[in-house]
């Protein structure tokens, strides 16, 4: 009785997430399938078939063979959606570059500070949470604009004679996202850098590596998981990142997250918009989790191999 | 005199005045911070020796140890391998290397890889690595686990790996941190002996650091006793534990009767003589009143119905007060009358007794008249 008692309980505790799951991504997922599958019309909502309960089951019949792949084809057609895609990942792939750049010897640094300082650190690397992200963002086109601090202070140096454009460029957009991402990429270096055992690297330098090949040939390769999770946590946000190219970037700037917001808010195009959100979605994580069930996989492998 | 110990050493180097030290500490100091953990410690060790730097936690040895591995640097003092001084050469320019006490295999490459990463980076041609590779796996019998990777090897074939792959680069000196010290007790025993025959067929000199004196004195040919970053005693096993010092060492090596007494006067020369009445001479001339104690090991002490004969031995009347049967042998627990507790150890050398010793029983410690040694300090 009490075992039966407690695999109930056990279900129901696995429940939780995966009720968590279903109610707030898999349905509101499907449902957005579902209008990318409709046609725009100037109606409330604005697409047809819209599938009426009360009409009975021929009606959803009818409604449900309306529906077709027309926005998708529609999409491929159009060298804007595709370019948007394209500048959305190269500009979400350099910013993530940069973010691991400046990231990785900030996590570096943490793992080797004293035992006592690190959780006074690991405070001041989320401590930007605490303020409004919008606030942050806004605060960076005070920094940037041609009259703004950072141009002040390279006046008053003597650095530059004129005021260098930043602001609306896809630096500025560059900029923001390595800010505003930073903590993602560095807390799960540092929680790989941290549980790194030191005696590898002693050990490394014992068998004739310089601390430079220490680090590349060790340190580096054992970091990997951390790496490979900071990236993959900068890299999704920001290709459909829409805040900040909004707020920084110019009015050339293409990236899918604007695409999506005009198609939705200044379109109204409701089915075309959730075409390009199911194309992002399948983007990002088909490839993701392709590569994480290889990984999967290889472990299995190795597991087995023994 | 009889010789110490019960098996001739041919190899002593220590002992030969014109043997030059191929490692020499030199008045080395360490502190970190307010702590001293080496204290101006002076120690030779020779080409080929067995060395093992025994102690028990924060005695310096580890640290030792680092400092001739490159890992941290003297405060003053002067490390020389091979009369070249070490001072200021980094670790990878050392000829030495080191098995950790954690092993430090690389948990993303093979065994095989492990074994070759110094090779590889000393940039030795491909096919030569592979050649020494595959001797090393042969030495500690790894052969078929050359592609497999640490968490997949029990804790004795890490053990091996840690071993083969600081011996891939033939160093002058192999330098391990408690090698033994993460396997059971068995293997440990086994692998004493392989680490000692090991050590001889290469030529190597092998220093160790251990806190386990069992291990120290079964594998080295010398011991240096240390405590509190100071070395008390450097002798061989059997010196270390017929001869010890001071009393630190008589005590931290194996177990000991201290039997306390004062100096005394007699026929102008120095006498030890004891609470339980026993006198014994001294090798030196010590201020009367003065405080030595004599340590008699208890396999030395012998217990007896009769009271013993025979020209010196000094005997003692006692009672049994407890008994410790391991098998292997016996150790009474006599009670003196002065109220003090010394052990008797007996080898059960058969099988079956005549008469057993009981509890409570009347009897005589007796030990023969070389048996103690005299410990002033």
């Amino acid at each position: 009785m009490q075992r039966a008692i407690s695999a109930v309980t056990r279900r129901l505790v696995i429940l939780i997430p995966y009720g968590w799951l279903l109610f707030f991504f898999l349905i509101p997922f499907l449902i957005v399938l579902r209008i990318s599958m409709s046609t725009s019309a100037v109606a409330m909502p604005p697409y047809t078939p819209v599938f009426d309960w009360s009409e009975g089951w021929a009606r959803i019949r009818s409604a449900l063979s309306e529906l077709s792949f027309d926005n998708y084809v529609w999409l491929a057609g159009d060298p804007l959606y595709l370019n948007a895609y394209l500048s959305s990942l190269w500009i979400a792939l350099v910013s993530t570059a940069l973010t691991l750049l400046i990231a990785y010897p900030m996590a570096y640094g943490m793992a080797k500070a004293p035992t006592t300082l690190r959780p006074t650190l690991v405070m001041l690397v989320i401590l930007p949470f605490w303020t409004s992200f919008l606030i942050r963002v806004y605060a960076w086109i005070g920094i940037l604009k041609p009259e703004g601090l950072f141009n002040q202070f390279l006046l008053s140096m003597g650095v530059i004679r004129e005021p260098l454009i930043i602001l609306n460029t896809n630096w500025a957009i560059y900029i923001g996202i390595v800010y505003c991402y930073l903590p993602f990429m560095v807390l799960p270096l540092y929680s790989a850098l941290e549980k790194m055992d030191h005696s590898l690297t002693e050990a490394a330098l014992d068998l004739g590596c310089t601390p430079i090949q220490a680090f590349w040939r060790v340190t580096f390769p054992l970091s990997l998981p951390g790496v490979i999770a900071g990236c993959l946590l900068v890299f999704i946000p920001a290709v459909g990142e829409f805040v900040i190219p909004d707020l920084l970037g110019g009015s050339e700037t293409l990236m899918i997250g604007r695409t999506l917001w005009n198609e939705f808010n200044g379109n109204r195009d409701w089915p075309v918009s959730s075409a390009v959100a199911v194309v992002l979605l399948l983007l990002l994580v088909v490839p993701i989790m392709l590569f994480q069930t290889a990984q999967a996989r290889a472990e299995r492998a190795e597991r087995e191999g023994r | 005199m009889k010789s110490l110990g019960i098996f001739r050493r041919s190899f002593a180097p220590w002992a030969d005045p014109n043997a030059k030290p191929f490692i020499s500490f030199r008045n080395v100091t360490k502190r970190f911070g307010d702590f001293t953990a080496v204290d101006n410690l002076s120690l030779d060790i020779y080409t080929r020796e067995f060395f093992a730097l025994l102690g028990g936690s924060g005695c310096g040895k580890s640290t030792l140890l680092r400092m001739l591995a490159g890992f941290e640097q003297p405060t003053s003092g002067e490390i020389m391998l091979d009369g070249q001084s070490l001072s200021g050469i980094p670790p990878y320019r050392r000829p030495v290397n080191m098995m950790f006490q954690s092993y430090a295999l690389f948990p993303h490459m093979s065994v095989e890889k492990n074994i070759a990463f110094g090779l590889k980076q000393d940039g030795m041609p491909k096919t030569e690595i592979a050649e020494r590779v595959a001797q090393m796996l042969k030495l500690v019998k790894l052969e078929a686990f050359a592609a497999r990777k640490p968490h997949q090897l029990s804790g004795g074939q890490r053990q091996r790996v840690a071993l083969a792959r600081s011996l891939a680069k033939r160093p002058k000196v192999l330098l391990l941190d408690e090698p033994l010290g993460a396997l059971d007790k068995k293997l440990r025993e086994e692998t004493q002996f392989e680490l000692m025959d090991l050590q001889y067929e290469l030529g190597l000199t092998f220093v160790v650091v251990t806190h386990d004196q069992e291990e120290a004195m079964t594998m080295s040919d010398r011991i240096a006793v240390m405590s509190h970053g100071r070395v008390i005693q450097v002798a061989t096993p059997a010196e270390i534990y017929e001869a010890p010092n001071s009393r630190f060492v008589a005590e931290f090596i194996g177990d000991v009767n201290m039997i306390e007494g004062k100096v005394a006067l007699e026929d102008g020369r120095s006498i030890l003589r004891t609470a339980e009445g026993i006198s014994v001479a001294l090798p030196e001339t010590l201020a009367e009143g003065q405080s030595v104690a004599l340590a008699v090991r208890p396999e030395k002490l012998k217990v007896s119905r009769q009271q013993p004969e025979g020209a010196g031995v000094h005997a003692m009347r006692g009672e049994i007060w407890d008994i410790a049967y391991f098998g292997d042998m016996t150790v009474f627990h006599v009670k003196l009358p002065s109220g003090k507790i010394v052990k008797a150890s007996s080898l059960n050398a058969t099988r079956g007794v005549e008469d057993p010793f009981g509890y409570d029983e009347q009897i005589w410690v007796s030990f023969e008249p070389q048996a103690g040694i005299v410990l002033k300090g």
